[in-house]
């Protein structure tokens, strides 16, 4: 590629780095990302990591990946594939090939090409890239591990330890390479090992020792510079989708005025929710690790029961298991938010990958008639609003809500335009003031949602329960009265939709392809759409944030349209739907099952042969 | 020291109880309202819940806040409630199948964990509600519905499952017995942390008579041991059968025979941290022992809630983010 100019100004790159599950990769990615946002950057990030903890060292089934794209436009997905790998390893070299650009550059660990590390990777030769088909790749080798075992020699550390700072001579290195300040990553690194003193102090070396050597070999090796991306003026943080997540549920309590109660039990990859609110007890959080699923959810519908805002975090799974209780919440209409960070199912499935397969669970996995509201996030920084939106129509309507996320969205990050509790809509929790006329089902306005008595106020007492009930609380199997309150129930939850903004196109506003997809697949569909549009097709993207109730002007949108696609990383559960709720329109469907996101050149292949077949 | 102060009746919800005629649920839901009436603490303040079963039919019949919830779960919901409002007087109705059987692993993590819930557990040995399955407590080789040719497996002892889960708090009582009730209720209302009451309850359709050995009333006096903290432990018509101690094992004495003197009868030191004895006392059997009712273990331990709250208050004298703004803003940050 770019072998003879010095600097080269690019306007998007996506870099991966790539090694052992052990190596460090995603900590290095997490590094360079924050140090990129600093500088100006737009980013996108997709951590992609094996399941097991360590992994099979030097296998391809070990490999840990973590890619970061970002440029001085607006970036909205991690990219497809990388202009640069970083390999500590053969095997990571292996598992990334598919993944690069055609010409990428592939800087690698030149100490790790050994014969055992070649077998492990299953490399028939010595010469990986032969056998991979990237010769006209640009490669740099770098002796890493012996760069770095030089660097630390006058220390006293084992060889363990030394080399267990590789990952800091690439990170420097690419640092380098791309212009990155390194007093950023000091401070990272500084707050990450605290009063480790000796350690601090041996990754910082490492990391300038990276840093130099790019710099002596400038000869070699190409510096790019990519420019301050020109975003909206505002302050500006990192964050990922579970850490949205969590605070967009605290902002939400602290809006309503009320206390916030997670009970969870730990779930890749929703668990980082569970960390961030336990670590938020100078909010006043209460975080119950539960002994499982069960008690998780449970524990969080006691605590609404007495007044709070309970939440419960999970993965498919562990939806599964909340859902007798998730029942219980519907008919004992409590607020009450189930967030659930999807996976690769059915069953433990692949626990580390992104999926959107739940979405019919979420819809409709439980016993009876039992509607909720479900909504979806569509970006890692979105999170904050739809989490926020999920207690604020829980609180307002007394119903459970189920947000939907998905690893990609959850372990995923991007600079974030920090709003201000000022700018967030208010939130009026329903509590009672009339012990005299209270009932525990009576609806007293348009919404149909009950008031909220609860324990310690006085004059209000009620029972409430799982059984089919009257609007007195108390249990009733009149056939009618079943009939009246199932009714009610879904009136309930269908009159939300007007906290529900109307539905939007990007792109084209009517034409031939309206693009349909929902949640986590935002970042890739819009850009294939972007580039459609600009390409001159008539192609428009309508993305659902809030799946029930739909938008009301959702049927106005899709009659716009002479072809209907809707895309998922499923076998089709979204358009299932949409051809139960508005059978008028005719759907295509494109469907993606590998624990992967979509690629934007495969959403634009296939509306590209959908505008050819007329 | 009574704040409130209230009839019975102010716990008697205007719902009409339809248990069976003669079930031993009735005498344990007076000795519950009784026991609130009695204690005077704030009415709306009391959230009972329950789980599913005859006995978690419970809090439709009590004029307090009540939940009634889904089948085993009621340990997690009311530690979720007593977590969320420490000030609630908590109490948990449930049966041996909802907390031993289907809710058996929530029921252990809360008494592990100690959450100031008092529960009541009704022990009928029997599955009610679906008309007559054994149940976790049902003794080995009885038949039932469910186990025509007789059950092969043995039965939990409830108070052993609390003693393993490090219960602070566990007692036993008799459905038919109110003043032991109201007064065992009583200590377990007063206790800090989860108390256990099993309740030896008859189930007049599906298991009747099932404790007769133990609760009838001519063998009363003989068959009972009512445990009080600090007394001897004395039973018998005549009351002068005792309990000792002897080579590491319980024995139940005539005193005066074989040598026995009231010296020899152990007192019973409910507050011991160390459970071995109380242990012995919660096995004690017919026909070698009488059985042991009253509070057989009261310690103090950290209770889950309030250390839950302590925590916090102690992680917001010297926090540095005190509001969802500041959050936000915390940590790495630049301007565009």
């Amino acid at each position: 590629m770019i072998k003879d100019t010095k600097v080269v100004e690019l306007e998007q790159v996506a870099i991966r780095f790539s090694g052992d599950s052990g190596d460090g990769m995603q900590l290095t990615g997490t590094l360079f990302s924050d140090a990129t946002a600093l500088v100006g950057n737009d980013i996108s990030t997709f951590p992609d990591y094996p399941s097991e903890i360590r992994a099979p060292q030097g296998t391809v089934g070990g490999v840990s990946g973590f890619q970061v794209h970002f440029g001085k436009n607006k970036i909205t997905t991690p990219g497809d594939k990388a202009h640069v790998l970083v390999a500590m390893n053969p095997a990571a070299i292996k598992a990334n090939a598919k993944f690069l650009m055609p010409a990428a550059t592939i800087i690698f660990d030149s100490d790790s090409f050994t014969e055992k590390n070649l077998r492990k990777a299953n490399f028939a030769t010595d010469d990986p890239f032969a056998e991979l088909n990237l010769d006209d790749y640009f490669k740099i080798p770098v002796p890493i591990t012996s760069l770095t075992k030089e660097a630390l020699i006058d220390t006293d550390m084992d060889n363990k330890a030394v080399l267990r700072c590789k990952n800091m001579l690439a990170l420097g290195l690419v640092s380098w390479i791309f212009n990155r300040p390194l007093d950023v990553i000091e401070e990272a690194l500084k707050a990450k090992f605290g009063k480790k003193i000796s350690l601090l102090e041996a990754n910082i070396e490492v990391l300038r020792a990276g840093y130099n050597y790019g710099m002596n070999l400038q000869h070699s090796t190409p510096q790019y510079l990519v420019p301050a991306a020109s975003i909206e003026k505002g302050t500006y943080r990192t964050i990922n989708g579970n850490h949205a997540t969590a605070w967009g549920l605290i902002a939400a309590a602290e809006k309503a005025g009320i206390g916030l109660f997670l009970g969870s039990y730990p779930i890749t990859p929703a668990t980082d929710i569970l960390h961030a609110l336990a670590e938020r007890k100078d909010l006043g959080v209460k975080s119950f690790q539960a002994e499982d699923e069960i008690a998780g959810i449970c524990t969080a519908i006691g605590a609404s029961f007495a007044g709070q805002l309970g939440v419960t975090s999970t993965s498919g799974p562990g939806l599964a298991l909340k859902s007798e209780a998730l029942g219980l919440a519907v008919m004992a209409e409590l607020p009450l938010v189930v967030v659930d960070v999807q996976r690769g199912g059915p069953s433990t499935g692949l626990p580390t990958k992104t999926e959107q397969s739940d979405l019919l669970q979420a819809l409709y996995g439980r016993n009876g008639e039992s509607p909720l509201v479900v909504l979806a996030a569509s970006t890692p920084s979105d999170c904050f609003h739809f989490a926020f939106m999920a207690a604020k129509i829980a609180l307002e309507r007394m119903t459970p809500v189920v947000l939907l996320t998905d690893g990609f969205l959850g372990n995923g990050s991007e600079p974030w335009k920090i709003p201000s509790m000022a700018e967030m809509p208010s939130i009026s929790t329903r509590f009672a003031n009339d012990a005299k006329s209270y009932k525990p089902y009576g609806r007293t306005d348009n919404t149909l949602a009950r008031e909220w008595a609860v324990p310690g106020m006085e004059g209000f007492e009620h029972r409430i329960g799982g059984l089919e009930k009257d609007e007195n609380g108390g249990a009733n199997q009149v056939p009618e009265n079943h009939q009246k309150m199932c009714d009610l129930r879904a009136e309930k939850v269908a009159r939300v939709v007007d906290l529900v903004p109307d539905l939007e196109v990007y792109g084209c506003q009517e034409g031939d392809v309206l693009v349909v997809g929902w949640g986590g697949t935002f970042g890739h569909l819009v850009s294939a759409v972007k580039d459609l549009d600009e390409a001159g097709k008539s192609v428009g993207l309508a993305h659902f944030n809030y799946i029930n109730p739909l938008p009301a002007n959702t049927a106005e949108i899709f009659s716009k349209f002479k072809k209907i696609i809707v895309c998922e990383l499923n076998a089709g559960q979204f358009v299932a739907y949409l051809r139960n709720k508005l059978p008028q329109f005719s759907y295509m469907q494109e469907n993606k099952l590998q624990g992967l996101p979509f690629s934007v050149e495969e959403i634009k292949d296939n509306v590209l042969k959908i505008l050819e077949d007329k | 020291m009574a704040d409130f102060t209230y009839d019975v009746k102010d716990f008697k919800s205007s719902t009409e109880v339809r248990w069976c005629p003669g079930c031993g649920d009735h005498a344990i839901l007076n000795a519950i309202q009784r026991t609130m009436a009695d204690l005077g603490k704030k009415k709306s303040d009391y959230a009972v819940i329950s789980g599913i079963g005859c006995s978690s039919r419970l809090p439709y019949y009590m004029n307090t806040y009540g939940f009634h919830t889904i089948h085993g779960r009621a340990s997690a919901i009311a530690s979720g409630v007593k977590s969320a409002n420490p000030k609630l007087h908590v109490w948990q109705i449930t049966g041996d199948g909802d907390a031993l059987a289907i809710g058996g692993n929530h029921f252990i993590h809360m008494v592990r964990r100690n959450v100031d819930i008092n529960v009541i557990l009704f022990n009928n040995k029997i599955y009610g509600l679906t008309k007559g399955q054994y149940s976790p407590t049902t003794d080995r080789g009885f038949k039932t519905k469910s186990s025509p040719f007789g059950t092969v497996e043995d039965p939990f002892v409830p108070g052993q499952l609390v003693l393993g889960s490090r219960g602070t708090f566990f007692a036993r009582s008799i459905d038919g017995n109110m003043k032991m009730s109201q007064e065992i209720f009583t200590e377990a209302a007063k206790h800090e942390g989860t108390s256990v009451v099993e309740v030896l309850q008859n189930c007049v359709i599906f298991n009747s008579g099932i404790h007769e050995q133990i609760t009838k009333a001519e063998n009363r006096e003989d068959h009972q041991l009512y445990l009080k903290h600090g007394e001897k432990m004395i039973f018998g018509v005549n009351r002068d059968k005792g309990i000792v101690s002897e080579k590491g094992k319980l024995k139940a004495v005539t005193i005066g025979q074989d040598g026995y003197t009231i010296d020899d009868v152990l007192v019973h030191d409910a507050e011991d941290e160390e459970s071995y004895l109380h242990s012995a006392l919660i096995n004690m059997a017919l026909p070698n022992f009488p059985v042991a009712f009253g509070v057989i273990r009261s310690v103090k331990a950290p209770v889950y809630d309030q250390e839950m709250e302590s925590q916090i208050k102690d992680v917001q004298a010297r926090r540095k983010v005190t509001c969802v703004d500041e959050l936000l803003r915390s940590g790495n940050t630049w301007e565009v």
